[in-house]
């Protein structure tokens, strides 16, 4: 974990502070601590707070541990029969793999210096009889995830448990704090710093594009408004990464995802190096790449798939196997995004586009783990558009530039869930409580009224309709504080603690039987396990149905209980999962580099000749949009009349600009039809000129796009919108208002649950203001429906609005053409596919008659 | 055209909307109606099944707490029924409250509302399994079950009974799978010998036609089962429905 420092390096005066033994350790392995290393420990004993920002390879973890080493160094053994000990540092991580990672890699150097001290793991998959005992003698260091944290801080114990914590280390920082899973450990660390006052805490991040926001999440913050910061270290990145962007003889297709076109140039790639690792975005497009290598892999080299869905077992094989360089290749997703040492990995191709620039860079970074040689990469676009946004990101790259998205305020589904905790710990009074859940960052600004509407709410719903008080969850005591009236509560709580919320899914087993022979045998056991897929995809198949998972081809046998039979199957037709939330939103940053690409012919030189090309005929037969120009063009194809704009702000963003639109259009009757939407574009197809009528004023654009439209429309969509029933769902789980569905349980109880559309529809109409709903469509400001950026843009916009009437397809509308008809049906449009079916059933009894 | 708005495409002309569909039982028209009940022209009678008033006040007295405002909902869409079809006679085909006690939650607001629509029609509570009982202080007439022209009212299906049977209990919901995706919806089933309707409580979910439960009720050959939608219904074969 420690590299040896490079020669240049300026020679270090090793400060008191290092004692003796760890110096000599240092000084046995010829290296020498870095700066970085000395200066976080110094801050340290200061009794500071730091958040270290470095590199891959610059010994980021060790740094972390070593004040909290140093520190256990001092601190005499405890002895049979001395008082009870509390945990002394806590180090939290996302993944859980990484717990036990760094679990090996702390033991060796641990050994070595000749420390006493005890390291464990706590996790999921941590045995009941282990955390018991961990409860009753705690370790020095335990590793561990924001999960099991939020669990151990609700437990009776936890005043005792942590009274003697003294470091507290967060890795990978930035992955967690943009999330609610952040929101929940912030509430977490306001708690810790309460039970274990002087508690300093350490962020170990990558590169992001606001440090201070996350210095500001690792201390308390101060009543008032008060901002507070920890200490900032940032260690300069090594050698720029050499990074190109495949220059493919082959055509590159106009739309998709799939980058097939550059199969042989990808394999090929992987022959040259030693160890490849191959980036993608989802899961499903890591099962075809998968696929599609091995279709070509003549050489038979070992090559392997990783993804989340895929059985743990088969996972760690993959990893252990990469450790030990005993593969040439591997397709991940981004599971591996995460800071796990991956051996000697010479290569990242990164297929399909980047979204982001900070992304790209840390993907990056998982090659070559000597910080001062150059990591090599090579994006590989798997259409146009992605060309550019390619070439933006590597230009982003070389700059250094960052486009880590901003943190959000605390959500208040996530403040319900702890506040329900905290009852569940010990009782509380709110205005301690408050006090204390506004130290952490993300809660700063959180109102009291809304605190006291979220306590209300987990006690009694919340309800205007107050029918609930007898049936009180928590309740107000004599002395003020509030406690949960009932043992069952913290049952409840613990079950349902935490803010993942996976889709339900079933574990796939690979059997030799065909349905009819399981079902006969009645022995639906045993098989091989795969992994783990998504229950609604399994829902769409039939018997006989094949899919790609877990890299190969399998038929689908039939569902028994919580498992998913598959055997072999051949076949090129096979479909592939798609997987719910697996697509990045495209960063507003690249999304601007992309709009001056356009407008600057002269960056074009540096794109492939195609697509150049490409450009440079749209420029003569349409035009092309400058930077802050937003192009609309209209044209006939087929017997109707296409809108298409580019506003390259990402598709959720534009889904919602879609549905904004064709609302309004519909009611100029225009008459549209439907739309698709892109990363980069908005295509809407109806059957009046639109062109026409925005040439005529009959529709004018600067209204079609005023920035009015956020206004009732988006009101009155949002509320019929699948995708806000969707948030909801997310928020009433996380608030404990819908139980979370554990595999399963949930098929034969399907009449007594209650769905949480029919919850939402009900109170939308009775309390529309309810804390909810407004959990919800604070989120949904950013989530879903990204409006928050839909707003921006059209503020941006206005008054540069180009339109272009065209008498037919443009060059640069090819792409998003190719899309209309692709799209699958989803939401409100459930009812067209009704239609369909019942259609069939008219035509029976014509031919009946 | 452009009816129920689709979010990421597809259309719907709205001159193909049906609102209602007409289903011949033992003899009798029926008229599915798309908000999950039934009129009877000739009776001048609408049928309900499965209101399970005061459901949610129910759960929350060991469960989560669900917004108390179901049984507002649930009525507030009978009353805007009742007021299109403007019924001499309603029956509720039993579970029309959730548990024994439920009309002692009822709030006073939804108790004036039940009365109203109540009043200046005979109205008929067929017993259920949840509300065994017919509710004494609202009024109405209970009964275990009831015979009315050519058609049997009861709570629960049963197996080898005589034609022309209208039940509720099952909850029944169709479910299709076309272009990769589900659509499940609740659902009338009949295969003209016999009716169960779909649940028309705010918080009742719903068991798949194709469930073990149905088995042996219909005569899979003439089987159809009446989906709702948005303002409308569907008429949709049993051999399209999947489990």
């Amino acid at each position: 974990m420690n590299k040896p420092a490079a020669p240049t390096q300026t020679q270090l005066e090793l400060p008191a502070l290092l004692p003796e033994r760890f110096a000599a350790w240092f000084a046995a392995k010829g290296w020498r601590p870095r700066r970085h290393q000395l200066e976080l420990l110094k801050r340290a004993e200061a009794g500071g707070s730091t958040l270290l920002i470095a590199p891959t390879g610059a010994g980021k973890t060790l740094a972390g541990f070593l004040p909290s080493l140093t520190d256990l160094d001092q601190r005499p053994k405890r002895r049979p029969g001395e008082a009870f000990r509390g945990v002394h540092t806590l180090y939290i991580s996302p993944l859980k793999a990484l717990a036990v990672d760094i679990h090996r890699n702390l033991s060796t150097p641990i050994g070595e210096i000749g420390l006493d001290i005890d390291i464990e793991t706590r996790t999921g998959d941590t045995p009941s009889h282990r955390r018991q005992r961990q409860k009753l003698d705690p370790p020095d260091i335990l590793l561990t995830t924001p999960e099991q944290v939020s669990l151990l801080i609700a437990s009776k114990d936890a005043t005792r448990f942590f009274r003697d914590l003294r470091f507290v280390i967060f890795d990978e920082l930035h992955s967690l704090v943009t999330s609610k899973r952040g929101h929940l450990l912030s509430l977490a660390l306001a708690r810790l710093n309460r039970l274990a006052p002087g508690l300093r805490a350490i962020g170990l991040s990558a590169t992001v594009a606001e440090p201070a926001d996350l210095c500001r999440w690792l201390v308390p913050q101060g009543m008032e408004g008060e901002i507070r910061e920890a200490g900032l270290i940032e260690v300069a990145g090594g050698a720029k990464p050499e990074i190109s962007i495949l220059k493919s003889g082959e055509h590159v297709p106009w739309s998709g995802h799939s980058a097939r076109y550059a199969m042989p140039e990808i394999y090929e790639a992987i022959r040259d190096h030693r160890t490849t690792l191959l980036f993608v975005n989802t899961r499903s497009q890591a099962e075809l790449l998968f696929q599609e290598l091995w279709r070509i892999n003549e050489a038979t080299l070992p090559i392997a798939l990783h993804h989340g869905s895929l059985d743990v077992g088969q996972r760690r094989k993959v990893e252990a196997a990469m450790a030990q360089n005993g593969l040439r290749a591997i397709v991940a997703t981004s599971t591996l995004d995460l800071g796990i040492d991956w051996g000697d990995v010479d290569l990242v191709v990164h297929v399909g586009a980047p979204k982001g620039a900070s992304r790209l860079a840390q993907r990056i970074g998982r090659s070559n783990h000597r910080m001062d040689e150059p990591s090599k990469a090579i994006l590989i676009p798997a259409n146009r558009f992605e060309v550019l946004e390619c070439q933006a990101a590597l230009d982003a790259n070389y700059l250094g530039a960052q486009d880590t998205p901003p943190l959000r305020e605390g959500s208040l589904d996530v403040l319900a869930q702890h506040v329900l905790g905290m009852a569940v710990a010990e009782p509380f009074q709110a205005d301690a409580l408050y006090a204390e859940v506004t130290t952490a960052a993300p809660y700063a600004a959180l109102d009291r009224a809304d605190f006291d509407r979220v306590v209300d709410f987990v006690a009694t719903g919340g309800y205007a309709l107050r029918s609930y008080e007898r049936y009180a969850k928590i309740r107000r005591t004599a002395d003020g504080s509030w406690r949960i009236s009932h043992p069952r509560f913290a049952q409840q709580y613990r079950l349902n603690a935490g803010t993942i919320l996976e889709a339900p899914m079933l574990e796939v087993r690979l059997t030799r039987m065909s349905g009819k022979a399981l079902r006969s045998a009645g022995t639906f056991r045993g098989g091989r396990k795969l992994g783990k897929i998504e229950e609604g995809f399994l829902e769409s198949l039939g018997a006989g149905d094949t899919f790609i998972f877990a890299g190969r081809t399998v038929r689908f046998e039939g569902i028994h209980e919580a498992t998913c039979f598959v055997s072999d199957a051949e076949g090129s037709d096979a479909r592939v999962p798609a997987y719910a939330g697996g697509k990045f939103p495209f960063s507003t940053y690249l999304a601007d580099q992309v709009r001056q690409m356009l407008a600057d012919p002269g960056t074009w030189q540096r794109l492939p000749q195609q697509v150049a090309d490409w450009l440079a005929i749209q420029r003569r037969v349409s035009v092309l949009p400058g930077r802050d120009d937003l192009l609309i063009e209209t044209f006939p194809r087929g017997g109707k009349h296409y809108l298409i704009a580019y506003p390259f702000e990402g598709r959720l963003a534009h889904q919602t600009l879609g549905m904004l639109l064709t609302r309004r259009m519909e009611r100029s009757k225009a008459r549209p039809l439907g739309f698709v939407a892109t990363d980069y574009a908005l295509g809407i197809w109806g059957l009046r000129d639109f062109g026409r009528m925005i040439e005529t004023g009959e529709m004018p654009l600067s209204q079609l796009f005023d920035e009015d439209m956020l206004g009732d429309d988006l009101e009155t969509w949002l509320d019929e919108s699948f995708m806000l029933k969707r948030t909801f769902r997310h928020c009433a789980t996380i608030a404990g208002l819908i139980e979370k569905r554990h595999p399963g349980q949930e098929k034969t109880g399907r009449q007594m649950t209650v769905s949480s559309d029919l919850i939402y529809d009900v109170l939308r109409e009775h309390e529309p203001d309810h804390i909810l709903l407004q959990a919800t469509r604070q989120e949904a400001a950013f989530g879903l429906l990204d409006v928050r950026r839909l707003g921006d843009m059209l503020k941006r916009i206005k008054g540069h609005l180009v339109h272009r009437g065209l008498d037919r397809i443009s060059p640069l509308a090819v792409p998003i053409m190719l899309e209309v008809g692709r799209e699958t049906i989803a939401g409100e449009a459930e009812d067209a596919l009704l239609a369909e079916a019942a259609d069939e059933l008219f035509a029976d009894i014509a031919a009946g008659l | 055209m452009y009816g129920a708005a689709a979010e990421t495409g597809g259309t719907i002309p709205l001159e193909e909307r049906e609102p209602q569909t007409d289903i011949i039982v033992h003899g009798e028209r029926l008229t599915c109606d798309w908000a999950g009940c039934v009129y009877w022209r000739e009776e001048e009678t609408l049928i309900v099944s499965d209101l399970h008033l005061e459901k949610g006040s129910s759960i929350a007295r060991s469960g989560p707490f669900l917004p108390p405002y179901d049984t507002a909902a649930t009525l507030a869409r009978l009353a805007q029924r009742i007021a299109h079809w403007q019924p001499g006679r309603v029956i509720s085909l039993g579970d029309s409250f959730h548990d024994p006690f439920a009309c002692e939650r009822l709030h006073p607001r939804d108790g004036e509302t039940l009365a109203g629509l109540m009043k200046g029609r005979e109205w008929i509570w067929i017993t259920g399994n949840h509300d065994p009982a017919p509710p004494a202080e609202l009024g109405g007439t209970g009964a275990v079950e009831m015979l009315i022209g050519n058609l049997t009212f009861r709570h629960q299906p049963q197996r080898g009974s005589t034609p022309g049977e209208v039940a509720g209990h099952l909850h029944p919901v169709g479910k299709i799978s076309r272009r990769s995706k589900n659509v499940r919806r609740p659902c009338f089933a009949t295969d003209g010998r016999r009716l169960i309707l779909p649940s028309f409580g705010a918080y009742t979910g719903g068991l798949n036609l194709r469930d073990a439960a149905f088995d042996g009720l219909f005569a899979e050959d003439r089987l159809s089962a009446v989906l709702l939608g948005r303002g409308r219904v569907f008429h949709i074969a049993a051999r399209n429905l999947v489990r």
